[in-house]
């Protein structure tokens, strides 16, 4: 039951991470690879803040506006600049890295003793409390931070879904749907992605703030293959809702980022070494990208094949 | 409404493979005027285009509409004043937003978006009945992708968005040649009546000597990035496809004559 409870809190912070990658991959059709560093940057800020005495609830706020700075910069330097976009986040997320470490002060900041944003949650039951359900049964305060984490990242998916539907959401949507018409609008599409890359990553930080205060430590290495994770967890959701709403793409990576944290507890659990868990996640998300690749051309031949017969 | 002074456009300058694509164009076109423009491949008629939307900036000369000097003003910036329909039916429209989300954005074409509700119930019913007036129906699938239609109810749309916030100069580049003919008439049906309600100021590029003899009030012909002829009024009014063919004769002609002629003086100076 702990476990299950874990996970699911987990792939609830990592929904936002998720939310993140679907706007930055999808929406905008940028593949941004900054989000590896303004994960960590969102841990870091956090951390540093909340031992430096900030307010948690202030720490994480100014964790999510420096993702978004960090985005922004991406954004500046792959349409003021001209750079590759790939090529402009790896350049921000390997800038990132130093700065980690520099606001950090070291390569990793313990939480343990500290409050976090869920600490007032947590101390409306005691330590010791249970909560039993039929046959299972739960440390009460795990419980309680499920279901705040729960709260939060609906509540955010609620107002994506609301920004996507206001006249800048949907010219956002529109500059990664089609460049040329959306320029014909009068849409400054360099601005609209920027903006969307900031909004992306001021995400994908607000993840990392909560992931830190949430497992109790922040590490500068936390960002390692983020991005990966976000994708898998996207393209797991495109695959279970079907549909190019937008609300449900995000409802869809919400459902994606938890199954992906279940199916990486199990797999855990039944005896995967966790340093290989890199490599599987990378070799998940080449398959989920390569196969229906592949299936379409094997379909085309035979189409092929086939016309060349009745020739 | 649309002046154009002295503009030169080259591209790959100073490689073997520059293209002197506009050379020195000068064009007044007053305000409601309907410009047809023709001309042979590669003449630059596209280009010419272009460089009024702004898809690039001109190496010479300047660009003056609707009493502002835009010159240099980015694309985006000149939407404001020109609506727009490419040859490609897939260039005009955003496949997987719905055919009402497509005609929200055309609705603001130019304007601020802020954070207000891209699609308002009012502004829907509107935009349904606007629709509904171009008789292909649409009306009823507002909510479906666009990328579900064919190329002839992509067009169709795109002009419509195009003129659904009165632009001060309407662009038309080859708008109906990748259609069949049966859409192709159809748009150009709806194009006619567009621009004779609003007394659109219009530039359309076309390859039909049809179009080209039965619509508009003045026809441009471009030939190697200038403009050769231009028959405004009577003289517009009396020119029937066969006639135009002829001035393609005529131009080829000239070409042939040309030729020869130029590789006469390259050998000498070069
Ligand atoms: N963006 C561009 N880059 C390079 N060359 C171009 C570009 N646009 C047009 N050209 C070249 O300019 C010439 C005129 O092209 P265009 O205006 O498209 O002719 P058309 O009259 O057929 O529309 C052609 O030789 C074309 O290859
Ligand atoms: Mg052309």
């Amino acid at each position: 039951m702990t476990l299950l409870i874990g996970s699911l809190t987990m792939g609830m912070i990592l929904a936002l991470l998720a939310f993140g990658v679907l706007i930055s991959f999808r929406i905008l059709a940028f593949r941004d690879l900054t989000v590896d560093g303004s994960i960590a940057l969102g841990g870091s800020v956090a951390a540093a803040l909340i031992v430096n005495g900030f307010s948690p609830l202030a720490a994480t706020a100014i964790a999510a506006v420096c993702g978004g700075i960090a985005g922004a910069i991406t954004g500046v330097l792959a349409t003021r600049f001209r750079i590759n976009g790939l090529l402009a986040g790896i350049l921000v997320m390997t800038a990132l890295y130093s700065v980690n470490l520099r606001v950090m002060g070291r390569s990793n900041i313990p939480l343990m003793n500290q409050k976090t944003v869920l600490s007032p949650i947590q101390a409306l039951a005691g330590v010791d409390d249970r909560l039993t359900l039929g046959l299972w049964t739960a440390q009460t305060q795990d419980l309680y931070t499920l279901i705040t984490i729960v709260l939060a990242t609906i509540a955010v998916a609620v107002t994506l879904t609301l920004y996507f539907r206001t006249q800048l959401g949907l010219a956002m949507r529109a500059a990664g749907d089609n460049i040329d018409m959306i320029r014909a609008l009068g849409v400054d599409v360099g601005w609209m992605t920027t903006l969307g890359l900031a909004l992306s990553n001021s995400l994908v930080a607000l993840a990392g703030a909560l992931l830190v205060q949430y497992q109790g430590f922040a590490d500068v290495q936390m960002g390692i293959g983020m991005v990966v994770w976000g994708f898998a967890s996207v393209i797991i959701g495109e695959s279970l809702v079907r549909g190019r709403n937008v609300g449900l793409l995000i409802g869809g990576a919400i459902m994606g980022s938890v199954l992906f944290r279940l199916l990486v507890a199990i797999a855990l659990r039944g005896g995967l070494n966790p340093n290989d868990l890199k490599l599987v996640t990378a070799l998940f998300v080449l398959g989920a990208l390569v196969l229906p690749d592949v299936m379409a051309r094997l379909k085309s031949r035979n189409v092929k094949s086939r016309n060349a017969a009745s020739r | 409404m649309l002046t154009l002074t002295d503009i030169s456009k080259t591209f790959y300058a100073g490689t073997p493979n520059e293209v002197r694509a506009l050379q020195g164009v000068n064009l007044k076109i007053e305000q409601g005027s309907f410009v047809v423009v023709i001309g042979t491949n590669g003449s630059g008629k596209s280009t010419l285009l272009n460089a009024v939307a702004g898809a690039f900036f001109v190496d010479e000369g300047r660009i003056e509409l609707a009493d502002h000097d835009v010159t240099r003003w980015p694309e985006h910036r000149r939407a404001v004043h020109i609506g727009r329909v490419f040859q490609n039916p897939f260039t005009g429209t955003a496949p997987n937003l719905s055919i009402a989300e497509n005609l929200a954005l055309a609705e603001r074409r130019g304007q601020f978006r802020g954070l207000g509700w891209a699609l308002k119930r009012r502004s829907i019913d509107e935009l349904r009945e606007k629709v509904k007036e171009m008789g292909l129906g649409m009306e009823d699938r507002l909510n479906n992708p666009i990328g579900s239609l064919s190329g002839g109810q992509r067009q169709s749309l795109t002009l419509l968005m195009a003129g659904l916030r009165r632009p001060d100069l309407l662009l038309l580049d080859e708008h109906t040649a990748a259609l069949d003919p049966k859409s192709a008439d159809q748009v150009i049906r709806l194009t006619e009546n567009m621009i004779a309600k609003n007394k659109l100021t219009t530039m359309m590029v076309t390859h039909s000597m049809q179009q080209a003899a039965s619509l508009g009030d003045r026809l441009i012909m471009m030939v190697r990035g200038q403009i050769m002829f231009d028959f405004q009024g009577p003289a517009k009014a009396r020119l029937t496809p066969e006639s135009i063919l002829h001035k393609f004769e005529e131009v080829r002609r000239l070409e042939r004559l040309d030729k020869p002629a130029a590789e006469q003086l390259r050998r000498v100076y070069v």
